[in-house]
């Protein structure tokens, strides 16, 4: 039988957690803005430890997001945090900044690592590179090429996860640019927030169809793609290239959303691998359209799209 | 020449701020060999360049293997080093031809190269093990346990983050022995380093592998679900930030610890290039000789604004970027100066210089004369005339040689400039 692939949800709380875990999900990452990134919600180290117990229950995974950028003072936190997460019974840290794999050591705690190089994990080289530090799975950049994905996971000695749905960063910056722009036009009201539930945007001049989300947090300004990514027509394709792991980003969309998304894409996976021939339900795709915002396309982002420079 | 006696970064010594002030490393883009010996020639002490492969800016010119080393040959006299970068964020496809690339530059005799996917560190180490590894910013390295890492996976130097600020550079020094690089002047990407991918998504370049197209300085509306967050008038949203200027704050960046001050900008002018690096070479140079009572030279300062045609500011390095430190409004295009003419004799028995031209200009402009170690004067353009001694009305073409009279000596590879109407 073929292996079949993990698929796996950013949580906002312990509720939807267990939500998403019910709706097909095999693993669940949160944590807190303050290590995480683009996390959807604030989970703290207590709730770390019940979210795990409440994954492994139902025979889930579940993953704690360490995968911001680093400051020395949030570094600083890094060895008793991280130490907290392993004892807590995570399954695996997500990490970008190699602050991790120091305050690891400092700690005396090992843990499996993810690497989440965002724009940086281009290639399996360096994948394999992180893999000899302490990594057992990279989160493959999403500016990549189906090609390019498929001999990536052919090299990679590493599992190797794909995001397949929802939307992507495109910006990061350390800027809190939302904030400052209304200063700019003085008309920052001391209450006004910048956060995900002030569902902001931006579009640009010449392109007034498009609508890029934008929100600050923690560790800064975020803007996200205009259209949603959607693999579920090309999740065969994935699956025979051998990617291990397919990560439904949540950021933005209600938790009803995003359980759709996860039981369809779990029905997908479960008869792809009942029948790697004939496994496509049209009525799915249908169904994911259907519950798609106004004015935001599903699209298969990089895959099949060229890239010059 | 600059005086090489002073101790050069990676020489030892403990951490900043104690005993003798170090000397640091002052370094300078290059987008060509003229550019690169205008800028060794103007005090820069390391000059980097981009290779044929693997380093980000696709579109500046670009150095073969040849024109590396008659970089390296031109400098050595200088005492100065060069440095070559391959910061990409490789993809598979570039993987292949990465080692015999490297070995290529070491014999060349480049020093080092600056690089952010560790699969060309590992390279490196491998396959050129005579080139020193400069991280680069391209990995957001914000932090001393970070910085310890890569030191500890072979890097020499680490080039900061844009985002650190004076305070979190002291502590990465007092953490962590090892050579510190940040950035001092010029455009600075408004997002991290390399977590930017707007241009991919408009217009399908991609800006990690060198394609940027600049987007963040395009212009956008922001809205609050469908409501405008704006009125008719309002300049619009843009995460454009103001260039990078710390040309007054030597002290401070010599007493944090920086080891080398680097200079943004390889796609710049040769006018560019020489104007910015001959002020921070006599603030540096300045500061070192008396640091009791240094003051900034504010006639370095405007000596910078006459090159670049960009607000400027301290990013980081003193506070977070305020709404101040970001441009809004279009901007402006006008340089206050353009590079007229280049000299390339000067007849002592004449009292005439023999000028390369560099731009249109004729009798009657104001002009000035600046070279290593400073603006000399300004006068007007008198008699002008061709080589065969012909009068001319103007200097019209590109390269033509002219003599004039001029009102004191001047050097080889001073520049000449001329004022813009303003």
């Amino acid at each position: 039988m073929a292996k079949k692939p993990e698929l796996v949800t950013p949580a906002a709380n312990l509720e939807q957690a267990e939500r998403f875990l019910r709706a097909g999900a095999d693993a669940v990452i949160l944590g807190e803005g303050r290590f995480g990134i683009r996390l959807p919600g604030q989970v703290d180290i207590e709730g770390v430890g019940d979210a795990a117990r409440l994954a492994h229950g139902l025979g889930a995974k579940l993953y704690v997001a360490a995968n911001a950028l680093f400051t020395n003072e949030t570094a600083d936190e890094l060895p008793v945090y991280l130490r907290r997460a392993a004892e807590s019974g995570a399954d695996a840290v997500a990490f970008s900044d190699p602050a991790v794999i120091q305050a690891l050591r400092e700690a005396g705690v090992t843990i499996p690592l993810h690497w989440h190089g965002e724009t940086l994990s281009t290639n399996y080289e360096t994948a394999n590179y992180w893999g000899a530090r302490g990594a057992v799975r990279v989160f493959a950049a999403r500016e990549l090429s189906m090609e390019e994905l498929v001999e990536f996971k052919r090299h990679c000695r590493l599992e190797v996860q794909v995001q397949v749905h929802g939307m992507t960063d495109i910006y990061h910056s350390k800027r809190l640019l939302v904030g400052l722009y209304r200063q700019h036009q003085g008309k920052r009201a001391e209450s006004e927030t910048y956060g995900l539930d002030r569902q902001l945007s931006l579009i640009e001049a010449e392109r007034p169809d498009e609508r890029f989300p934008v929100y600050e947090d923690a560790s800064g300004t975020h803007i996200m793609s205009s259209d949603d990514l959607c693999c579920l027509e090309i999740l065969g394709e994935l699956m025979d290239a051998g990617i291990d792991s397919f990560y439904a980003e949540s950021l933005f969309k209600s938790a009803d959303y995003q359980e759709k998304v996860l039981r369809i894409y779990r029905q997908a996976i479960d008869a792809w691998v009942r029948n790697p021939q004939d496994w496509f339900r049209e009525v799915w795709l249908e169904e994911l359209e259907r519950q798609q915002p106004e004015g935001r396309p599903l699209s298969f982002g990089f895959l099949f799209k060229q890239q010059v420079y | 020449m600059t005086d090489m006696a002073i101790a050069q970064p990676g020489a030892g010594g403990g951490a900043a701020g104690k005993a003798a002030l170090r000397k640091p490393e002052l370094l300078a883009p290059a987008g060509n060999l003229e550019k690169l010996k205008f800028a060794v020639r103007y005090g820069a002490d390391a000059v980097y360049i981009g290779g044929q492969k693997y380093g980000l800016r696709s579109g500046a010119d670009n150095f073969t293997l040849e024109e590396m080393k008659e970089a390296v040959e031109f400098a050595k006299p200088y005492g100065a080093r060069i440095f070559v970068t391959a910061n990409i964020i490789a993809h598979n496809e570039d993987i292949a031809g990465v080692e015999e690339y490297l070995r290529g530059l070491e014999e060349a005799g480049i020093a080092a190269i600056i690089v952010a996917d560790p699969l060309i560190i590992e390279t490196c180490r491998r396959a050129a093990p005579g080139l020193e590894i400069h991280l680069s910013t391209q990995q957001s390295t914000l932090n001393w346990r970070s910085v310890r890492y890569w030191q500890e996976e072979g890097a020499d130097r680490v080039v900061l983050a844009r985002e650190v600020s004076f305070a979190e550079i002291a502590e990465i020094k007092r953490h962590v022995d090892i050579e510190i690089e940040t950035f001092i002047h010029g455009a600075m990407c408004s997002s991290f380093s390399g977590r930017c991918v707007l241009s991919n998504h408009f217009t399908g370049r991609d800006s990690n592998r060198g394609g940027c197209c600049q987007s963040c300085r395009w212009k956008y509306d922001l809205y609050a679900g469908e409501d405008a967050l704006f009125a008719e008038g309002d300049d619009p949203f843009a995460m454009g930030a103001k260039d990078l200027c710390m040309l007054e704050h030597i002290p401070e960046l010599i007493r944090s610890g920086v080891d080398s001050f680097k200079i943004e900008g390889r796609m710049r002018s040769i006018h560019y290039v020489a104007t910015v690096v001959n002020a921070y070479r006599q603030a540096i140079d300045a500061y070192l000789a008396d640091p009791e009572n240094y003051r900034t030279d504010p006639g370095l300062v405007e000596e910078i604004a006459k090159a670049a045609n960009r607000p400027v500011n301290t990013g980081f390095y003193i506070a977070e970027p305020g709404h101040a430190d970001h441009i809004y409004k279009p901007e402006e295009k006008g340089v206050p100066y353009d590079f007229a003419g280049l000299v390339l004799d000067y007849d002592a028995g004449t009292g005439t210089a023999l000028i390369e031209q560099r731009n249109h200009f004729k009798p009657g402009q104001e002009i000035e004369f600046v070279g290593p170690g400073g603006l000399f004067f300004r006068q007007r353009v008198e008699d002008l005339r061709d080589e065969a001694g012909n009068p001319l009305d103007a200097a019209r073409h590109p390269l033509q040689r002219v003599r004039m009279p001029v009102h004191q000596q001047v050097r080889r590879f001073d520049l000449m400039r001329k004022k813009n109407p303003s």
